[in-house]
């Protein structure tokens, strides 16, 4: 861990921010992307089976 | 071939399946790195101290939160020539990366500040353009979500981004016009006199590579999302007119 002095606080501030808003946007964006999918096989299996 | 071809969903979703695998590990990979470089193994700077470090998150997420809108504006302008759909759903998709990069940038920017301005916020130009941005994508996001025909969402969506292009322009160039506000010129330039030494913008051209891919997976992997829910609303519409 680099010695980050008086700006500790900010710096490790920062990462962290960004660190969890960027992992917050990729769980969500893989979310919904993983429940559209899952919904459109359903819908399509449902369309086929009623021909 | 032409590039027209993937304003045909099934081309694109193949197409972009096939991509996204390597795309992934790009980015991955080359965030890991420009992070960790950037961190870890990169001297304080003279005047700066270790501060400098925020730098490495906060310029690749500045440079996306610009270039995203961009992105939004040629597929929105795509949209009102062509009538493409993929391209209006591209630039949907595009909108929440971008305000989670223009946020990055504010809030990293706000911390480098406090300790190298002693403020937390001012009405610099800049500043002030990139939080008219922020409202501006927050618009966007709200616009789509509020109006439930798709193609009257992707038109007036279209208009709101275009107007946005004034304040993503005066983000990227109000230093330039306004010479009095707090935040400095371009950190990388041409010039090497002007640009930053290598030891820092070496990693930082790393991030900012990061970043772009990060931006380009996401948004072609949202666009996929997107595609597959305007088939699912149409399947229901089928459904419900054959019921």
């Amino acid at each position: 861990m680099p010695d980050l002095g008086k700006y500790a606080f900010d710096v490790l501030a920062s990462y962290g921010a960004s660190l969890l808003l960027l992992g917050g946007l990729l769980a969500l964006t893989l979310g919904r992307g993983a429940k559209v999918r899952q919904d459109m096989h359903k819908m399509e299996q449902r369309s086929k089976s009623r021909g | 071939m032409s590039i027209w071809e993937y304003a045909n969903p099934k081309k694109f979703l193949t197409t972009s399946e096939r991509v996204l695998p390597v795309l992934w590990v790009l980015a991955g990979v080359l965030c890991a790195v420009g992070l960790i470089w950037g961190f870890f193994f990169t001297p304080d700077d003279y005047r700066q101290g270790a501060s400098v470090k925020i730098m490495f998150v906060h310029v690749p997420a500045a440079f996306i939160a610009i270039n995203a809108w961009f992105m939004m504006l040629v597929a929105s302008l795509i949209w009102v020539i062509r009538r493409h759909h993929v391209s209006a759903l591209a630039a949907k998709a595009a909108a929440p990366v971008g305000v989670v990069m223009t946020l990055i940038a504010l809030i990293t920017g706000a911390l480098w500040g406090h300790q190298i301005w002693g403020t937390w916020w001012v009405w610099d130009p800049r500043l002030t353009s990139f939080l008219v941005l922020f409202l501006f994508y927050l618009g966007y996001i709200a616009l789509w979500s509020a109006i439930e025909d798709p193609d009257t969402a992707a038109d007036l969506t279209s208009i709101l981004c275009l107007v946005g292009s004034v304040f993503a322009v005066l983000s990227r160039y109000a230093v330039l016009f306004w010479n009095q506000g707090l935040h400095q010129g371009a950190s990388l330039s041409l010039d090497k006199e002007e640009n930053v030494a290598d030891a820092f913008s070496n990693p930082l051209y790393v991030c900012m590579a990061g970043f772009g891919f990060l931006f380009l997976v996401l948004v072609l992997y949202r666009t996929g999302t997107e595609i597959r829910a305007r088939r699912i609303r149409a399947l229901m519409m089928r459904e419900r007119m054959d019921a």
